[in-house]
């Protein structure tokens, strides 16, 4: 039992070290001078501790923008399809209407179909509205998302319907029901979806790549691989680009890990 | 009857609040993402390139010319290979160190399971692009950590992203270090939901630890295992971010993915009709490939 349980744990802890040693380098030579981390031996840890990369990133090379457009987008794309996915979620947990199993299995087997798919026309039709290159041409694809949808209507289908009608017998509209009763109780699951989403768009790379033709509209990733297009043999610097880009969303996730990982295993064994 | 009638009618006044609540997720799912997939297959039918994008009224519908092209684009095919390379490779491989890490973790004698999951987890989360970035330089053939430790053990170490045979484990071994946490969280899920007495009766049985393993474990997760390998494989279809970051599609082409071809056909180069139809093979594929897994889940279930 003893050497089972080190075997064990030191499986465990080399697997984790091997997980982590990529950051690890990531934050190390962001902090090295230029040119210290092109040298053989690698080194690990910065012998002059600099943040000159950073101060190169900040005055220089404009991240503060991409990083508050990652930002805006992000928070917007998840306010915006938290609100839209949870009505039509709440429409299909509580609602008769004639056709809607027909209509959630329809976009259930939707899912299947790759965004890339739609991403021509998408890129033409936001075009021809003059909406290529601003926020909007992020925000609109992202409103709403049938995942979304079947996520809170799985957590949604279990509020007892005594609970509705009870409001309804005090008079609330449908729509205070929806808002005042329906929202804070699906709370655990929306939290849930807002990090998904949150993450997902912060995330996302083809599809800014596509639609945001230039710099100052640049997100965190379509900057970085620009960045790295034009600065291959500066690794300091690039490692500096990454730490800004993947912080805030380790940062975010730290802070909420509880839900996003009981939505991960709630969203498949559901489904 | 009669009931039926009551609570149908009781549900009516309601009917119409509920198609308010649907209607802007439902139309903006229609609008843009519907509409898009109909126009995206209508277009692979047409010449749609760089002269029509002033002027849609410029592409000609010309039948299946671009799927014929594609037949006969060398390119194309090695996307194919690539991107198959990838998934199949890929797919096993992660889906393995998932469960592997599952059970152990599932283990009742480790402690601070929360800390080693949240571990696994944290490459699930970063952004690919930056991972993708911070890698290249791991796999540098000079200066890159990884041939550093390679060496220490007394291996020679290999231009990883500039060899052509390498290339592509490189960027499978990074996509299994990215991935693993994922699929593990849902294996330990399905895990747990195997009642103990299975365990307890084998025990007294005499079933040693990898009977256990391959006539309980691995029975008791097919529907896990089943839902997995089609998110992954979805999933691993769609390889774009690695390789345009890390290698441009190189060496040689080696790494170039479908989802790169159609990118830098459509967008690079304006030939969107022809990349319209690139889009719809994989399409294609994706959804094979979901029928197959499919197929092989009812044969096991019979």
């Amino acid at each position: 039992m003893f050497w089972k349980k080190i075997i064990l744990y030191s499986f465990l802890t080399i697997t984790g070290l091997m997980t982590l040693a990529p950051f690890f380098w990531m934050l190390s030579a962001s902090f090295m001078a230029d040119g210290h981390a092109n040298v053989y031996p690698p080194r690990f840890f910065p012998d002059v501790f600099t943040l000159e990369q950073y101060e190169r990133l900040f005055s220089r090379l404009n991240i503060m923008q991409y990083l508050f457009n990652s930002l805006f987008l992000s928070a917007a794309v998840t306010i915006i399809s938290i609100f839209f996915n949870s009505m039509a979620a709440y429409a299909f947990a509580k609602y008769r209407f004639k056709g809607k199993n027909k209509l959630f299995n329809f976009l259930l087997s939707a899912m299947i179909i790759p965004a890339q798919v739609t991403m021509l026309p998408l890129f033409l039709m936001l075009k021809s509205m003059g909406l290529i290159n601003t926020y909007m041409a992020i925000i609109i694809p992202g409103l709403a998302t049938i995942f979304g949808i079947f996520l809170i209507r799985q957590y949604i289908i279990s509020i007892p319907d005594s609970l509705i009608e009870a409001a309804r017998i005090d008079g609330a509209t449908e729509f205070q029901i929806y808002r005042t009763l329906i929202l804070p109780l699906a709370r655990p699951i929306l939290v849930t979806l807002a990090i998904f989403t949150f993450m997902g768009t912060w995330n996302d790379f083809l599809w800014p790549l596509i639609a945001l033709t230039d710099d100052s509209m640049y997100t965190l990733p379509v900057a970085l691989s620009n960045l790295m297009l034009e600065h291959t043999k500066d690794p300091e610097l690039m490692m500096a680009g990454s730490v800004v880009t993947i912080l805030p969303i380790i940062v975010v996730f730290l802070a909420l890990q509880k839900y996003y990982i009981t939505g991960i295993m709630q969203g498949s064994v559901k489904g | 009857m009669n009931g039926k009638k009551i609570s149908h009618k009781r549900y009516k006044p309601f009917a119409s609040a509920a198609y308010l609540f649907l209607t802007p997720a439902l139309g903006s799912i229609l609008v843009f993402f519907f509409i898009p997939v109909i126009a995206a297959f209508a277009m692979s039918f047409t010449d749609f390139d760089i002269y029509s994008l002033g002027d849609w009224t410029k592409a000609r519908f010309i039948g299946i010319k671009n799927y014929i092209n594609l037949f006969e684009d060398p390119l194309f095919w090695i996307s194919l290979k690539n991107t198959f390379y990838y998934v199949l490779a890929a797919t096993p491989i992660s889906i393995a160190v998932s469960l592997g890490a599952a059970i152990l973790l599932n283990s009742k004698l480790i402690k601070l399971k929360g800390i080693f999951r949240l571990t696994y987890f944290i490459p699930v989360i970063t952004t690919l692009v930056a991972v993708a970035i911070v890698w290249r330089f791991i796999y540098h053939p000079r200066f890159g950590i990884l041939n550093y430790l390679l060496e220490i053990f007394g291996i020679n170490g290999v231009d990883w992203l500039g060899d052509p045979n390498w290339a592509m484990p490189a960027i499978i071994l990074m996509a299994v270090w990215k991935n693993f946490g994922y699929n593990m969280i849902i294996f330990i899920a399905g895990l747990q939901n195997i009642p103990e007495y299975l365990y307890e009766a084998s025990v007294i049985e005499g079933a040693n630890g990898w009977q256990q393993f391959k006539s309980i474990t691995i029975p008791m997760l097919a529907p896990t295992t089943f839902f997995i390998s089609i998110i992954t494989m979805i999933g691993f279809f769609q390889l774009f971010a690695e390789p345009y970051v890390m290698t441009q599609g190189g060496p040689l082409n080696k790494t170039l993915s479908i989802v790169q071809y159609m990118y830098h056909e459509g967008f690079r180069w304006w030939n969107m009709g022809y990349s319209a139809s690139i889009a719809f093979v994989l399409f294609f594929i994706i959804f094979a490939g979901t029928l197959i897994q499919f197929k092989i889940q009812k044969t096991r279930e019979l």
